[in-house]
Order: structure tokens, then sequence, then C-alpha cells
């Protein structure tokens, strides 16, 4: 790669916080360092990691919304977890963990459990109950 | 020296394309020890592939183009033979109070990180990852100061958050992991360092005996690919090849962007061995690196545009076919190298 076709794509997904470093060959044939606002394979790779993400969060918010989970399976998807990965931030084993997906069983945790959802998905107790995120990304 | 402020070590930070080279590179530079992101990589024999479709990282193949997380730091001071130390602490309090214990002596500190809860990270980027290295360096007011390669500047994050993601949980949970260098000698062989290096990429490319691996690998990878489109379904070929572009090119791993690391470490390596031939053969991995784009510019217009390309996923993998076959002619010629001549 030659140092002027060093990508410029910003596509924003690096939110102005870092740019990537590459290694690109100069005029005289040296390689140098150039930095990159982004490449438009790459922009394109992650908005189509994070599609996904978003359909499957907003499919399961509905869910909870009509009753079938709990908002457990909801802050779940959300942190793109899945009940294994949960299960060992709560350290809990993966069966209670599926249980606690049953709005049933999820009313009646105890405040311990709870915090340590609300811990795990970084939100509070309160907002993990009352599910008061309607609508929102 | 002048009284430090808490504890603050005076440390440069230099960014990096790949955050394990970065990380050495400036925990070395710390210690007297000037050598490039490139000439780390190369002695480090960061260049790997491997396509795993057993393992499952989100439902999606594992592609993977370095070796495991802390091998480039361990080949390149075993191999400058630098005394080094790495921990890992089943309790997270003991590994805070470890690298507590570190900084108060002083000592620049590398730490294994998961980068889903790292906050100075840009969302998008914040995916269960847990092979990313960091140096602290500093601590300041309660919050330590972390000098993270890919970040241009260094950035802060607060006890209870780098405790976080040093036991992030998931894939190869890094488990408060740290290392450090405990002595370093000023003079090293480098010419020794840079064959040994180069020596063992090749093999690593060439000779392991499994379909998975190396130039084999990415045979391997393009013979599979020519199936999804009927084997999956145009929907979840379209995800594994997007699984692709992102193994290829985010953050911690870079199938182009490592070819051309590669490059500058053999123009290097030129230099330092006065080999002429090397910068010839760093002419030829340039071009297998913009093949690699070729590759992944084409297959971002197949998965983004699924009904009506006129290019297929046969297309993107001949030229994986000929990137294996361009990398065996380089690996085979560089695994020639000697000290002598």
């Amino acid at each position: 790669m030659r140092k002027k076709e060093v990508p410029q794509d910003d596509a924003g997904l690096m939110e102005g916080k870092m740019r990537d470093l590459c290694y690109a060959v100069d005029e005289n044939g040296k390689y140098v360092q150039v930095f990159s606002t982004g490449w438009e394979p790459k922009n394109e790779a992650m908005k189509q990691a994070w599609n996904e993400i978003r359909e499957k969060v907003e499919h399961t918010r509905q869910k909870v919304l009509e009753g079938k989970v709990s908002p457990v399976a909801y802050y779940m998807e959300k942190n793109i977890m899945n009940i294994s990965l949960l299960a060992q931030y709560l350290e809990l084993p993966k069966r209670k963990v599926k249980k606690h997906l049953k709005p049933g069983v999820f009313r009646k945790l105890d405040k311990k459990i709870l915090e340590k959802y609300a811990e795990t998905f970084t939100i509070t107790v309160d907002e993990l109950c009352t599910f008061n995120e309607p609508g929102k990304k | 020296m002048v009284k430090q402020q808490e504890n603050n070590i005076p440390f440069v930070h230099r960014p990096a394309a790949h955050c394990e080279n970065g990380v050495t590179s400036n925990l070395l530079n710390f210690y007297g020890i000037d050598l490039s992101e490139p000439m780390i990589f190369g002695i480090g024999s960061g260049l790997f592939f491997s396509y795993m479709p057993f393992i499952k990282l989100n439902y999606l193949p594992v592609i993977s183009f370095r070796p495991l997380p802390g091998w480039i730091f361990k080949r390149v001071t075993k191999s400058l033979k630098i005394e080094i130390s790495r921990k890992k602490f089943v309790n997270p309090k003991n590994a805070m109070d470890a690298l507590d214990e570190n900084l108060k002596r002083g000592i620049p500190t590398g730490c294994l990180v998961g980068v889903f809860h790292l906050t100075y990270f840009p969302k998008p980027y914040r995916f269960h990852f847990n092979a990313h290295n960091i140096i602290v360096f500093g601590r300041e007011n309660g919050d330590y100061t972390i000098s993270d390669p890919i970040m241009e500047n260094p950035e802060k994050l607060s006890y209870h958050d780098l405790k976080r993601v040093r036991y992030a949980k998931g894939t190869y949970p890094p488990i408060g992991r740290m290392y450090y260098v405990k002595k370093a000698s000023p003079t090293y062989d480098l010419d020794r360092a840079i064959v040994k290096g180069i020596k063992k990429t090749c093999q690593d490319m060439l000779n392991i005996p499994l379909p998975m691996f190396g130039v084999k690998g990415i045979r391997y990878l393009a013979k599979r690919m020519r199936k999804w489109p009927a084997r999956l379904g145009p929907k979840k070929a379209s995800l594994y090849l997007g699984q692709v572009i992102r193994m290829l090119e985010e953050i911690g791993t870079g199938g182009a962007g490592f070819r051309f690391i590669y490059a500058a470490f053999l123009q290097e390596a030129a230099g330092v061995l006065g080999k002429e031939w090397l910068n010839e053969v760093s002419k030829e991995m340039t071009e297998a690196g913009d093949r690699w784009r070729q590759f992944a510019i084409m297959s971002g217009r197949i998965f983004k545009n699924r009904a009506n390309s006129k290019e297929t996923y046969e297309d993107a993998a001949d030229i994986l076919v000929d990137i294996a076959n361009r990398e065996e002619r380089i690996y085979k010629r560089l695994r020639t190298i000697s000290l002598e001549e």
C-alpha cells in the first residue's frame, strides 16, 4: 500500500477517539507510519455486526414487553452476551441464569442477585426491574 | 531524580498498529532498548494464520492472524535475553495489589484485558474480545494512567474499571495476567534475533502439519468459502464473510495490515543485516498485503450487496488461493536466511 492509498473513510465508528496506525510505502519506497480514519470494507463489516446485534436486542425487547421473557434476557442481548458468558460474570451455574430469563422466576429474585445482574449490565437495580427502556437503542 | 507525584513513571507512550507489538516496543524502550514496532513484530514472529471453523465466537467461525496473546512479548524478550516476569491471579484484589506494588517500585507493567468494559474505547469497538494489551504506568488521584498502543495519547481508568477489564469473562479470560521486565541488558544480539524470528515465522506458516494453519489454512478457508452460499444460505454466508473481514481488519488482528508491518520489518532487517535481497522480499510481501486488501474490498461488496453482485464467493476464494501461492513463495525464500553468507 502506498502512502497516498491509505484509506480515510471516516464512518464515525471511532468516535473521533482514535485513528488506525498503518504502515505504507512513501515516494522513495520506504515504509512510514500513516494514520487512517477508517476503511470502507471494515466499516461495513462492523455495521453489519452491529445491525445483527440491534435486531436481536429489538426482538428481545418486544418479547419482554409481551411478558414472554424477563428483562435479564434483554440486557443480556444488549451486552452482546449469551447464557454461558452471563453465567460466568454472575458466577452462577448456567441452568440458574436460564431460569432467571423467565418472568415469573425473575420477579421473585432476591436483592443480592439483582444487584449482581445490575452490576454486570452497568445499570441500577431499579432500571433492571422496571425495564424503563422502551424503544431506546 | 525528582520525586514522582504519587506513582507516575516517566514513560513514553507511542501508538502502534497492533497492541502487543506496541506494548512490547514501549516497555523495552523504557529500559533503553529502542526497537520499532515492525522490528518487534518480526523478532516476535507475530505473523500467523489459522482458520478454525469448529471454534465459534458469537456463533461464527474463528479466524486468527496472530499467535496466542503474550507470545510476541515472550519470544522477543527470550530472543534478546531479557529477564521478565509473567503472573496471573485467582483473586482480583491480589492482582491489583501486585500492580500497585510494581508502580510503587517504578515498573511500568503490561496487562492483558478485555475490551468490552474498556471505558475509553469507542463504543462500536467494544466486543467481548479478551486479548488486548495495555501498559499501566502510573496512578494519579486514584486513577491509573494507561498506555494503550491503539490510542494516540495516554488514557485513564478507575480502580474499579481496571479491575473489571482485567477480569473480563468469556473466551480466553485474562485472569488478571500481568507482565513486566525484570532485568534488561543494553547489549543484545539483534542480528541473531532477526534471523531466528524470520525462521520461526516460516516454520509457522509452512510446516505445521495440520490443514488449519499457515499457508495451508488460507487455502482451507478458500475451499470452505466456496461452499458457504450453498451450505449456509445467503444470509448466514454473508455474516460469515463479514466476520472474516472484521477478523482481518479489526483491532488486535489484521490480514493486510500485518503484511505491511512485516514488509516494513523486512525492509528494516535488510538494512541491519546488510542483505539486499530482503528488500525484494519486502516488496513481494507488500504485494501480498495489497492482495489481502483487494480480497477485503471484494468481500465487502459481496456481503453488503448480496443479491445483485457480479462477484461471487468463488471470486473471493480465488484471491485467497493467489495470496496463499504468493506467500508460500515468500516464506520458502525467507527460510533460507542465515547469519553467514
